[in-house]
């Protein structure tokens, strides 16, 4: 039974521990790429949330053509998939925009170290 | 005239799209977007009108009537909706207002940069999600606008791309608005995945005490709170407020407290059955306002840097809206509390909102205009400047004395009711939103002496008042200010009491205004 | 049309304080029209006295806004120590202070107190 607990939540698992890993790295790497690198493992983290969520096991895909009979009544809704693909596009404008900022910075500091990113403070 | 909600974003978005067609005709592209946003002004008067008539708006994408079922019968709400009452029509109007003015001041601010195509795209960009975060019904609608507002706005933060500390903070900004955004994205996955919808109204209704609920308001909570730049959560913004172009701060800071308002209607309306039975999340929010304020202005008094010091007001003014609501949301179990104080409370914090839009965006854009005449933000390099820059000058003294609070100005009416109604519930909280008003006067009278006042210095011997649409945009604020401080009550009768009565009737709001 | 707003425990309304202010700056232009005419622009009169010293430049004795509320920062020396440590400007602090301000509201709605 309990072997049964870890398969059912292993998504769920893996979720916890990547959103761990993407604080972590973006809270204490240096380098700057490391840290859209964190943003990104987060974004991971949750897109996967969202897909383990709309999982429903013998649900069928939500396609209507050539759709087999017993699948019928039986059909998973679509919802958590189309707000994945959402979340993956903006996640994409997202990590652009912040490879953009990285390339400027990187120009204009002449260096990636985040420690050394803080012109503006105080 | 049924598709206003709609309008309300295609309007803006069509010219988000159409405005890069402009390229290297600058003057056009800016023509352009000053009349879309003026356009989105009528709209938005439009839509409150219809909102203060018939109350609360549904407007259903893709069919009819927002009662629609699917054909087996599955009674939920399936489609993306807006949903829109008071409150969002009142961030609404304050959200295309001050779109407007900005596109109006940018016309000449930002004339001699380059790739303004862009910069007016993405102007309009920030307003779409602006405005889809205060219209939406529908959480992750509300998810997607957010990462809207929060890509235009980090893009527009760092649009002097030759200037190094602009990309700086514009990552900064992007790297917190978008975790954020990725937590409430969390949040609204553990929302859905135990009632399978995604409908503010509809969720609301089932929303009970256990433990992942509690998760999702405590991660939507703090999402928010940094959003709208909640000590000790506050550090982007003055580097985001100091970075972008002056005329790009007034929806910014509309944008900031879209993230407010996305507060307010998860703790009024997404959440009450939780807050409706636990002082706690009021007392929270009470505690980071008061914190907020002080820490704010705190800093602000040591800054020297023109807009950095007014961008810690802003996070301080922040501070008053947190306490006022928070006072209104501690009392919320308790009619009579609520009744004899707590609505006021909260009408002093939602008026304090649009107060502070207004003046704020006076004061960053007065800060802008001094940036243009004198190419520094250094308070120490200024002087003298008040005999140059009369209309500047009268600009300046109009937004410090209403942020101050001092009368008759429009930041009194609504500090007046915070005091009072926050007194009532601990007059401790008082006492601090008290000292920080002086403070901000004290603060206030120092960017007055070290850059208006003095003697005229000699390296500023030619300087000269802005060009128009600058004056034009700062005396349309002044004169509001002056206006909504004359006649508040008008403006509390008209906009503020039904915005606080339709976060307080939460059951209008889950019931779709009686629909459902 | 009615102009006063009504709070909890008072009113304001501004027209009335308009209408005040105007009678106390007629007052005060009263007694300031009964002063001394004696000042006269343009002369020696004007001039600030230093003991006999030259006047300095303007831009060398101009107060600036470094200047202005040193007493006051000098007196709250250790509360601005703090504040200024908090404001690293290091754009991981921004996460890790989300995450702190993150846990104790999660303790606050679940743990309970």
């Amino acid at each position: 039974m309990n072997g049964d607990i870890v398969a059912i939540n292993f998504p769920f698992i893996v979720v916890a521990l990547l959103l761990a890993l993407g604080f972590y790295t973006i809270g204490f790497k240096r380098n700057l790429i490391k840290v859209v690198i964190g943003v990104e493992i987060l974004e991971g983290a949750v897109n996967m949330f969202l897909v383990a969520l709309g999982y429903s096991k013998g649900g069928y895909a939500p396609i209507y053509t050539l759709a087999p009979k017993e699948s019928l009544n039986n059909m998973v809704l679509p919802t958590p998939q189309a707000l994945t693909l959402t979340s993956i596009v903006i996640g994409v404008a997202v990590s652009a925009l912040m490879l953009a900022f990285a390339v400027n910075l990187y120009k204009h500091y002449g260096t990636l170290d985040v420690t050394r990113m803080r012109r503006l403070r105080g | 005239m049924s598709n206003l909600p709609a309008l309300m974003i295609a309007v803006p978005l069509f010219g988000a799209f159409t405005t890069p067609l402009l390229k290297k005709r600058y003057q056009l592209a800016s023509l352009w977007a000053i009349i879309i946003t003026g356009v989105s002004v009528i709209l938005s008067l439009l839509l409150a009108q219809e909102v203060m008539d018939k109350g609360i708006v549904m407007y259903v994408f893709g069919a009819d009537n927002a009662n629609l079922v699917l054909p087996s019968g599955y009674k939920v709400p399936i489609r993306i909706m807006f949903e829109i009452d008071a409150m969002g029509v009142f961030m609404a109007i304050s959200a295309t207002l001050m779109s407007f003015i900005g596109a109006l001041y940018s016309y000449s601010h930002v004339k001699m940069e380059t790739g303004l195509e862009k910069y007016y795209a993405l102007l309009q960009l920030l307003e779409v999600g602006i405005l889809g975060m205060v219209l939406t019904g529908d959480l992750f609608n509300l998810f997607v606008f957010l990462e809207i507002a929060g890509i235009a706005g980090s893009a527009l933060v760092g649009f002097r791309n030759y200037r190094g500390e602009a990309s700086e903070a514009g990552i900064k900004y992007l790297i917190v608005s978008s975790v954020a955004s990725l937590m409430v994205l969390f949040s609204i996955g553990l929302l859905y995945g135990q009632y399978g919808n995604l409908n503010m109204a509809y969720l609301s209704r089932q929303i009970g005490f256990n433990t992942v609920d509690m998760i999702a308001l405590g991660l939507l909570f703090t999402s928010f709170a940094m959003k709208c730049g909640a000590v000790p959560m506050h550090y982007w913004v003055p580097d985001a407020y100091t970075e972008v172009p002056a005329g790009i701060n007034p929806p910014l800071l509309v944008a900031t407290y879209a993230s407010l308002y996305a507060l307010f209607r998860v703790s009024f309306s997404l959440f009450a059955t939780i807050t409706w039975n636990m002082a706690r999340v009021g007392w929270a929010m009470s505690i980071i306002g008061v914190l907020t304020m002080f820490i704010g202005v705190t800093m602000a008094l040591v800054q020297h840097d023109v807009k950095r010091l007014m961008s810690y007001h802003a996070i301080s003014q922040t501070g008053y809206m947190l306490l006022g609501v928070g006072v209104g949301l501690t009392v919320l179990h308790d009619p009579q509390a609520l009744a004899s104080y707590g609505r006021d409370a909260m009408a002093g914090g939602v008026f304090h909102i649009i107060n502070h839009i207004i003046y704020k965006s006076l004061l960053l854009m007065t800060a802008g205009a001094l940036f243009y005449v004198t190419g520094t933000r250094d308070l120490n390099k200024m002087g003298g400047l008040a005999r140059k820059m009369p209309y500047t000058t009268i600009a300046f003294i109009v937004g410090a004395a209403a942020i101050s609070g001092l009368p008759p100005f429009n930041g009194f009416a609504s500090k007046f009711l915070i005091y009072e109604t926050s007194y009532r519930l601990n007059p401790l909280l008082a006492v601090f939103a008290m000292v920080t008003s002086v403070l901000t006067l004290a603060s206030f009278v120092k960017v007055f002496a070290s850059a208006f006042l003095g003697p005229p210095l000699e390296k500023f011997e030619g300087a000269k008042e802005v060009p128009k649409p600058m004056i034009v945009a700062m005396l349309i604020l002044a004169a509001l200010c002056i206006l909504f401080g004359l006649f508040p009550n008008v403006v509390l009768d008209k906009l503020v009491y039904p915005a606080v009565d339709a976060l307080i009737k939460f059951a209008q709001y889950q019931t779709w205004g009686g629909l459902a | 049309m009615n102009f006063t707003l009504l709070s909890p425990s008072g009113f304001w309304n501004p027209l009335l304080w308009i209408a005040f202010l105007i009678i106390f700056a007629i007052i005060g232009y009263i007694i300031y029209a009964r002063g001394n005419p004696g000042y006269k622009k343009n002369t020696e009169q004007v001039k600030p006295y230093l003991s006999g010293n030259a006047e300095p430049s303007k831009e060398e004795i101009m107060v600036r806004a470094g200047d202005i509320y040193w007493g006051f920062l000098e007196a709250l020396k250790g509360y601005y120590d703090v504040l200024k440590t908090m404001h690293t400007g290091d754009m991981r602090d921004y996460i890790l202070w989300y995450l702190g301000v993150g846990a104790i509201i999660l303790f606050l709605l679940v743990g309970g107190v």
